[in-house]
């Protein structure tokens, strides 16, 4: 069957481990890996995995997006190069999945809204690692009653947070906090993020609070949350609930625990592996869309 | 060129009552205490002092705890009765964010304390550049650094002062430390740090070493210490600055306070205020033992209350995990986790 190409911009974790996701996927090719660094280990291992690399930045990718036929780019950089990014590619016709947090498009959390945005946009943005891993459980209790607050803490290893996450804390921060609302549904919300350097490496821990506004109904949420659970274990096989959800006035607390599937980094850090496979997953469904007619891409002078 | 006047000071004093403070009061000091508080450190002439939610900037949160009011109500109260001193503030990347030190700048706060975990600095360059940017007295403030070798703490160090922080602090989170862990810390800074770069210790008393503690870390090249009157602070509380200085005074060293105002005012307006007496616990004592952040003492008595489990026993799990600062969630998964391994129903 046809796939559609795609070519990786930034050769760091997210975009080195997305090659593994990419590649398996049905509906999708990984043909170029787009670094800066020609030492970088990402380009490296993508050479090896036999993509075509540039470490010109997206500038060295653009004379081949046409003859490669190149349709999605994931952009996994940082928040302030993105926008440049997404401007060159979106005037090629190059549909965006942005992994950083600059949110210069419409926000996406595959099992609440991404059937929401088929066709309709050259620009999704994948939050971060945090909220795709949080705001799944905001959405189950919004879906039951309304959520006045919701708070999430995610807890990271040291070691599977490279330098774009370290550089770009505040727009994480501002991001998740945002999508939480936006997506979630939640009226108000915030976002904290702590890196804990533990040797052996901890596991991603996410924490979610919600205040309901009336007295929560115990036994919906708890069969909301669940089923939540094992829509994100689709895409995310460890996506584990560990504790909760435990019910305290108004407060609903769900401890939660994503496991990776080891591709690049080790299975401690899920939050790569749910940050990928969310970006994976919300590609394949505009690849299916082009691929059986129901979307064309068009290019875009400008992007506002 | 530092903001704050260091004349007739060897050793500058920064009070902690205002935020670490915040901790032991579970966040609910009122404006009114604020003021209160502050005028009298003011007048006994601490030159520092530190005002926001215990968890600094952004610290509003149900993981922190709500304060009464907002930290830019709490600035505006202290500011109005400060004459001499300065106020800082803290803020943790994670949580805090830049706007939120912007707004503090504009209500007054003019020295900020950047505060990371111990191994991870890089997460603090855009704040640390900001905060210099406003032309703020910046500190760079690695937490829980018993958990870096000095080595290792050295390194760090050197990250915050290459992103412009004045200051660079050692933050022993957990009242861990014992004087030769500092006096190597201190030494092996002072070794890659330029000249002019300061270095502060912020302890605490949970081992009974604040004191000892500061002290040692003046004596290997500190010049700014943390502290708060009557210790006030979280865990066994800060180093207490009445007993700091009067150490101080003995030894000759300067440090530009009124030693009778600090002890009044520990004696009737800190004590008072307490609700529960800060001191070295059954459960500050084991944070120090097992090395536990401080910040965590008032969160696992509530939860070990609740679920019925020592909290000497979460605080040790949580040791033993390598909990750090900011992880305030894990104390209620982890009493959870230990009741079902303890095969017992979790009832709530």
């Amino acid at each position: 069957m046809k796939k559609i190409k795609c070519a990786l911009i930034g050769s760091g974790n997210i975009g080195t481990d997305l090659i593994y996701k990419i590649q398996r996927s049905e509906y999708l090719e990984p043909t170029w890996m787009v670094g800066i660094d020609p030492d970088s280990e990402g380009l490296r291992r993508a050479a090896e995995m036999g993509l075509k690399v540039t470490a010109d930045g997206v500038d060295g990718l653009l004379p081949h997006v046409k003859e490669d036929d190149i349709q999605i780019a994931f952009d996994a950089t940082s928040a302030y190069v993105h926008a440049e990014n997404s401007r060159k590619l979106n005037a090629l016709g190059v549909l965006m999945i942005d992994l950083t947090p600059a949110a210069i498009g419409p926000l996406c959390v595959p099992p609440v809204n991404l059937k929401a945005l088929a066709g309709a946009t050259m620009n999704v943005n994948m939050i971060s690692c945090a909220g795709q891993a949080t705001i799944p459980i905001v959405n189950a209790v919004v879906n039951v009653q309304s959520v006045d607050y919701a708070e999430i803490v995610a807890s990271l290893a040291s070691l599977s947070i490279g330098p774009g996450t370290r550089a770009n804390l505040d727009e994480f921060t501002h991001t998740t906090s945002n999508a939480i609302c936006k997506v979630g549904g939640a009226r108000r919300g915030k976002a904290l993020a702590i890196i804990n350097p533990a040797d052996p490496p901890m596991i991603m821990r996410n924490t979610i609070y919600c205040v309901t506004d009336d007295a929560p109904d115990q036994e919906k949420i708890k069969a909301s949350v669940l089923a939540m659970i094992s829509e994100v274990q689709k895409y995310v096989p460890g996506y584990k609930l560990v504790n909760g959800p435990v019910f305290d006035g108004n407060k609903v607390s769900v401890f939660m625990e994503v496991a990776g599937l080891g591709d690049y980094l080790p299975t401690y850090a899920g939050n790569l592996d749910i940050m990928t496979a969310a970006g994976c997953r919300t590609a394949e469904m505009f690849a299916k869309e082009i691929l059986e007619g129901r979307m064309e891409l068009k290019s875009m002078e400008a992007v506002v | 060129m530092s903001i704050i006047s260091r004349e007739g000071r060897s050793v500058l004093i920064h009070d902690m009552c205002l935020r670490d403070g915040m901790h032991a009061k579970r966040e609910q000091i009122s404006v009114e205490q604020m003021a209160t508080v502050a005028k009298a450190l003011d007048d006994a002439g601490v030159a520092l002092l530190q005002v926001s939610h215990g968890g600094g900037l952004g610290g509003n949160s149900l993981q922190h705890g709500f304060a009464l009011h907002s930290n830019e109500e709490y600035w505006d109260a202290v500011g109005d009765v400060i004459t001499q001193a300065t106020m800082s503030t803290l803020l943790i990347p994670g949580l805090g964010t830049m706007d939120e030190l912007r707004t503090a700048y504009s209500h007054g706060v003019r020295s900020v304390h950047v505060a990371t975990h111990c191994t991870e600095a890089n997460t603090s360059p855009q704040h640390i550049a900001c905060a210099r940017e406003l032309g703020m007295d910046t500190t760079g403030f690695l937490m829980m650094a018993h958990l870096n070798s000095p080595q290792g703490l050295a390194e760090q160090g050197k990250l915050m002062e290459s992103y412009g922080a004045q200051t660079v602090y050692i933050t022993d989170s957990a009242g861990y430390m014992l004087p030769e862990d500092v006096v190597s810390r201190v030494t092996a800074l002072k070794d890659v740090l330029d000249d002019d770069t300061e270095i502060g210790f912020h302890g605490h008393n949970n081992m009974g070493m604040s004191i000892a503690n500061s002290i040692a870390a003046i004596q290997a090249g500190a010049t700014r210490i943390d502290g708060s009157v009557g210790g006030l602070g979280a865990g066994a509380g800060n180093t207490p600055i009445e007993s700091f200085v009067a150490v101080c005074e003995r030894m000759g060293l300067a440090t530009g306070c009124d030693l009778f105002k600090l002890m009044d005012m520990a004696e009737d307006i800190i004590f008072p205020m307490m609700e529960h007496i800060v001191r070295v616990d059954r459960s500050s004592l084991t944070m120090g033992y097992a090395g536990v952040y401080s910040t965590f003492l008032l969160h696992a008595n509530r939860i070990g209350k609740k679920y019925g489990i020592p909290s000497r026993d979460i605080l040790v799990e949580l040791g033993r995990k390598k909990m750090i600062g900011g992880q305030e969630d894990m104390i209620e998964d982890t009493a959870l986790t230990m009741l079902k391994d303890r095969g017992l129903n979790v009832a709530v």
